[in-house]
């Protein structure tokens, strides 16, 4: 018998140009077939257009005097909302991927398991980005201002929250394997989630209890903070904490991602 | 050795308690071998696969597969190995071309060395011109012949083929089995599953005939043949007077087994039948008997799964336990 180098624990360079394949194939399936990004955009879309007019005579109101741009409020909650929606539902890919053993295919190469999730995690969340992005376009003329920096690091929160909704939304997908199971589960937690983290409007202007139910959601301190980034308060606590819980949620979400990607079963 | 396994247990957990899909497996197959896995559905055959390609972890057992040992180099395993599972290995919507070349690089093949490799595979497998095509507007022949580009895209010294030919038309599988004799040709080593014993049969140098998680039977098809069954004789005597008489000769035939008389026919198993016949037919002319018809039929892998198992293959009826199982797996 030959002599056999010992053995290969993954070189940090050889997990990144994993992730950099994974990440082209699937990108280039995403291009290929952009329906389901166009359809995912079409909703804060409809949101902007059918929505946000009824916050300009408002604002000052529901903003409790801190701004009277109404985009200021509402733009934030939007891209929020696109990043966790826009992610929470790409496990459907994957198991559309997994009936067709790709997943199977992917395992059975001497590949990263990290690597064969943070590909698909990156493409998501490439795609998030440019949807936000499209989205703070569209909103300058329909009245958005707000500083550069501040949107800057807004995105940058909106890529976490998509790379950490993407990472659970693969977990439970290879979990569970099946779409039936998947859909209910989804939606069960997207419904209480979007209503508790005052995403269409703050939560600020809700009696006193359901402001405390909201205080549960990591996902409202991340929409204020993203709040007070738009109005240019980048150092303030609302923004601090916005970033530390999202942060936090990253770290969570990805660890619950590469030990599903790691367990055997999966 | 290209595998050597020991005891492989695997257990499955399911809602009704602990299930266990292989109950302590000890194979050996050598390089250059083609070596089949029969038995039914739910007999451990693809369990007992994932766990030499390193997909799922033995409960139980040791391996050393394409000379790396399961348990500690499972990295080292994949490399040396390709694996065709049963479920294909591509996305309906991709392109065909695509999905070889990102497979072969997550082998650390190079980009340049994927697409010359992976042309020319698609040139051997008889894939012409449709490198660029979406893989769901393949023929179901030509996507299983994609999924073993997609497994033998790196070069790999042993391949593993689940259920290869499952769901494909005649031609299509007769076409399947030239490609995968060719592999041999290539150097490779073939352990492959089925529940077809045409398969078995056709393909393979030796066979495994798994059933319940354990091996019950192994050898070289012919061997396996001719240890378990015998040949099947049956004669034909025109009147059924004549059969108690016949039957009698027959009983006194060293090695007959199982004589069976259904109206003017008596049927029976023996060893080498062919050679026992001249003198039989001689006896029975000389007690006037006249025959009308002789059979005589080689034994089929069926009769040895038969002989071992009680079952019938072709049943192919499964219980809703080893469903589960399968489903588990």
């Amino acid at each position: 018998m030959t002599v056999q180098t010992l053995t290969p624990t993954h070189r940090p360079g050889s997990v990144l140009r994993e992730t950099w394949i994974v990440f082209n194939r699937a990108m280039r399936l995403s291009l290929r077939n952009p329906m389901w990004s166009i359809l995912m955009l079409s909703q804060p879309l409809m949101y902007l257009f059918l929505f946000g007019p009824l916050l300009k005579p408002i604002t000052a109101q529901i903003s409790q005097g801190a701004t009277t741009n109404a985009y200021q409020v509402f733009i934030p909650g939007l891209i929020v909302q696109l990043g966790m929606f826009g992610a929470m539902f790409v496990g459907f890919g994957l198991i559309a991927e997994y009936r067709a053993g790709v997943i199977e295919a992917d395992r059975v190469t001497p590949a990263s398991r990290i690597a064969l999730m943070a590909g698909r995690v990156l493409r998501d969340v490439v795609v998030l980005v440019v949807q936000s992005i499209l989205l703070l376009v569209v909103s300058i003329p329909m009245g958005l201002r707000a500083p550069w920096d501040g949107v800057l690091l807004s995105l940058v929160i909106v890529a976490l929250l998509g790379a950490t909704f993407a990472s659970l939304s693969y977990s439970v997908a290879l979990i569970t394997k099946s779409e039936d199971a998947l859909a209910p589960l989804l939606n069960g937690i997207a419904m209480p989630l979007l209503l508790l983290s005052g995403i269409l409007l703050p939560m600020q202007i809700g009696p006193t209890w359901l402001q405390r139910l909201s205080d549960i959601s990591p996902l409202k301190h991340v929409v204020n903070g993203v709040r007070a980034l738009f109005r240019g308060d980048i150092g303030s606590s609302a923004s601090l904490w916005g970033l530390f819980w999202v942060v936090l949620l990253t770290v969570i979400g990805l660890a619950v991602g590469a030990r599903t990607f790691r367990k055997e079963s999966a | 050795m290209m595998i050597e396994a020991r005891g492989l247990v695997r257990t499955f957990k399911t809602k009704r308690g602990p299930v266990q899909a292989v109950q302590g497996v000890d194979l050996n197959v050598a390089d250059g071998e083609i070596v089949g896995f029969l038995g039914p559905n739910g007999a451990g055959k693809t369990t007992t696969m994932r766990m030499l390609a390193t997909l799922i972890k033995p409960t139980s057992g040791t391996a050393t597969v394409a000379g790396c040992d399961l348990a500690k180099d499972p990295v080292g395993v994949r490399r040396r190995i390709g694996y065709v599972p049963q479920s294909g290995s591509t996305l309906p919507e991709a392109i065909a071309g695509d999905e070889v070349v990102d497979h072969a690089r997550l082998y650390g093949v190079d980009k340049k060395r994927a697409i010359a490799d992976g042309r020319r595979l698609f040139e051997e497998l008889d894939l012409p011109g449709l490198w660029r095509r979406q893989c769901k507007t393949l023929s179901g022949g030509q996507r299983r012949r994609l999924d073993i580009v997609m497994g033998l895209i790196h070069d790999p010294k042993l391949i593993f083929l689940d259920e290869p030919t499952t769901g494909l038309d005649p031609q299509a599988r007769a076409n399947l089995w030239e490609h995968i004799r060719g592999l041999r040709e290539r150097g490779a080593t073939i352990f492959l599953t089925t529940h077809y014993l045409d398969e078995a049969d056709a393909l393979c140098d030796r066979i495994l005939v798994i059933d319940h998680g354990r091996i019950v039977a192994a050898g070289k098809p012919e061997e396996l043949k001719q240890q378990v069954s015998g040949d099947g004789v049956r004669l034909s005597l025109g009147d059924a007077e004549n059969a108690p008489a016949v039957t009698k000769i027959v009983e006194e035939l060293p090695g007959a087994v199982a004589v069976e008389t259904d109206g003017d026919v008596v049927g029976f198993r023996i060893p080498k039948g062919g050679s026992v016949l001249p003198s039989l037919l001689r006896t029975i002319d000389a007690q006037g008997i006249e025959l009308n018809g002789v059979e005589v039929h080689r034994p089929t892998l069926d009769d040895v799964f038969l002989t071992m198992t009680g079952r019938s293959l072709r049943d192919d009826s499964e219980t809703p336990a080893e469903a589960q199982k399968e489903a588990a797996a």
